[in-house]
């Protein structure tokens, strides 16, 4: 019989390796990423500057810059706002909310949103050029990207509108019935405050996967040198709003970025790391927004 | 003058009043259900318009070509003055770049899983899982730029064979994008284990780790496999890393040392040229979608069945 003590030691010894082992990977991890942010200011923090933030692109890679690619991100990013939330939220709140009996339509679509979760983006991308681009005839602008993108980013909205609602407790939902409110007064008085932070949450994450997309983008045809800007939505005739920058082409960063990442030359991968760190900032720090979103609710909320 | 400003009523008229708004809110809750019913089905029709205009091009693109010649030639050339198109090539390009990365993402994911919920303290558990989040926040664009500048060179300096594009350094820094969907899934479904199979083993005589392997990742293991199936088909589904640091030819090859073109990095290859709407070149992209969306399909669905059925278990 094996001495008792001699067992444990090894089991002990076991546990320490695999210790070891964990954090050398979460280590891996977490030092590519570092590595990543590290390679990218050191190849393109000296290029950000003000020139390099309001100029448009050139064939002279110092004189190149972003601003049309910002300006187009923006744009891209209203309309794709415009497009997710509304409809996200409503699907969320109907499949958390109204669809509870087990039907076969909350099935089916239940079904078919863990499915739209994983199809790649570049089909997204594919579908986007045959139905918007050339069956609804929205030519490469500003409004197909922004809706392609939306579609692109449902699946997310509606995820953590649904999260955001199952976390209320049942009472809630009982005290209101109790008190005389139809569904939707409880959905609009008491759900929807109530998981507001969540959902603003999940929306945060939405744009800051949008904002970093770039295949199903450049599928439907964004163009990678615009040096001009999209017309402005202000105007100082009457109506004084104008809507033309919806059908205008348009470029966004990590087009720009890939654009000029696949130069040969060296200058042009400066501005293109430049352009990684701008748009690496933007979505690493709304991913912060949301992680500190997150975690207060998550203190302040006792149910 | 009181007495004017106070309505009179005929007698009937309250109970008529409350059945009048009474019918109201019916209405507003009736059209609000619809509203709603119509958002959620909304997804339905996204689902038709991926698979209306996928096998609608395709079709097109099948009246040219044999779905024969498509499935077993072995050469892709849509491009060329004498064009060929069997897709195998475009496929083992997906599948070896798709193959490095599981190679990192599968160990190191599964590791770091079962680290995270058996052995890590709760402070780092809860500093560490956002960071490992943030791997998924970076745009791939600039993972295809750390890959390509960064990685590709490094790796030179060990391999002086080594192309600069390569299938290796693509899907090297793919397989580190990937690890948080392998442990975050992986994660939840190891913590969902309930803790009184971890006492038993531990009455037993057992330590950290062999009750770890030999109770709680079988425990898992629905949960472990659907995170896997899904970090296959997103790997499958990536592009822009690809695209940029694995190189734009087609080659049927199992060296992942050489460069070779995906079927995502061919559809942002033509995408970027100038080709007419409605030519064999367009409609070439649609059959490829078609391919990717029927790989990552099947696998989207049998990991959607692993995971309810994990949420039965317990």
């Amino acid at each position: 019989m094996p001495d008792l003590k001699q067992i444990i030691r090894r089991r002990r010894r076991e546990d320490a390796v695999f210790k070891v082992l964990g954090i050398s990977c979460l280590v891996l991890c977490l030092g590519t990423l570092g590595a990543l942010i590290g390679d990218l200011c050191i190849d393109g923090l000296r290029r950000i500057d003000w020139q390099f933030l309001t100029s448009f692109p050139s064939r002279f890679a110092q004189r190149a810059g972003i601003l049309s690619a910002i300006t187009g991100t923006f744009a891209v990013m209203l309309v794709t706002l415009l497009a997710a939330v509304p409809i996200g939220v409503a699907a969320g709140i109907y499949l958390e909310e109204y669809g509870r009996k087990k039907s076969w339509f909350s099935d089916l679509i239940e079904l078919n949103i863990a499915n739209l979760a994983g199809v790649p983006s570049i089909v997204y991308g594919l579908m986007a050029l045959g139905l918007f681009v050339y069956q609804f005839k929205l030519g490469q602008s500003v409004l197909a990207a922004g809706l392609t993108l939306g579609i692109l980013v449902l699946p997310i909205v509606i995820v953590a509108t649904r999260e955001a609602l199952r976390a209320i407790p049942a009472a809630i939902r009982e005290a209101a019935v109790a008190l005389g409110a139809t569904r939707w007064q409880t959905v609009r008085d008491h759900l929807l405050p109530y998981s507001m932070g969540g959902i603003a949450t999940g929306i945060i994450i939405a744009m800051s996967r949008a904002i970093g997309e770039t295949a199903p983008l450049v599928t439907i045809g964004a163009l990678t040198f615009i040096a001009f800007l999209p017309p402005a939505p202000v105007t100082g005739d009457f109506p004084f709003v104008s809507f033309e920058w919806l059908q205008s082409p348009f470029t966004v960063m990590p087009i720009q970025m890939f654009n000029w990442v696949s130069r040969p030359t060296a200058d042009f991968h400066v501005n293109a790391a430049a352009t990684g760190l701008v748009l690496i900032f933007m979505t690493l720090g709304m991913n912060a927004a949301a992680i500190i979103l997150r975690y207060r609710i998550r203190k302040r909320i006792k149910w | 003058m009181s007495a004017s400003l106070t309505p009179t009523y005929p007698a009937v008229a309250r109970p008529l009043r409350t059945l009048g708004r009474k019918r109201h809110r019916d209405l507003q809750e009736k059209g609000v259900e619809l509203l709603m019913v119509l958002a959620a089905s909304f997804s339905i029709l996204i689902t038709a318009g991926i698979i209306f205009v996928l096998f609608s091009e395709a079709l097109a693109f099948f009246r040219h070509v044999s779905v024969k010649e498509f499935l077993t030639d072995t050469e892709w050339t849509p491009l060329f003055a004498n064009p060929r198109y069997g897709i195998m090539p475009l496929v083992a390009g997906t599948l070896m770049t798709t193959g490095v990365a599981l190679v990192v993402a599968l160990p190191v994911g599964t590791i770091v899983a079962i680290y995270m919920s058996e052995f890590a303290p709760h402070w780092l558990r809860e500093t560490v899982k956002p960071v490992l989040e943030l791997l998924n926040a970076v745009p791939t664009v600039v993972y295809g730029y750390f890959a390509l500048l960064f990685v590709a060179p490094i790796l030179q300096k060990f391999m002086p064979d080594l192309p600069l594009f390569s299938m290796l350094s693509a899907g090297l820094v793919m397989g580190i994008m990937i690890v948080p969907y392998v442990s975050s899934l992986s994660e939840d479904a190891l913590r969902s284990v309930p803790m009184i199979l971890r006492e038993g083993s531990y009455a037993l005589g057992a330590g950290k780790l062999w009750t770890a392997v030999r109770v709680v990742v079988p425990a898992a293991l629905s949960g472990i496999g659907a995170a896997y199936i899904l970090a296959i088909s997103r790997a499958i589904g990536e592009t822009m890393i690809v695209a940029i640091a694995a190189g734009m030819q087609p080659n049927l090859t199992w060296n992942p040392g050489e460069p070779a073109q995906t079927i995502t990095a061919y559809i942002v290859q033509v995408s970027l040229g100038d080709l007419p709407h409605g030519g064999i070149g367009y409609q070439s992209i649609f059959a490829a979608g078609l391919t990717l969306f029927l790989l990552t399909l099947a696998f989207n669905v049998a990991g959607h069945f692993l995971r309810t059925r994990l949420r039965q278990a317990y």
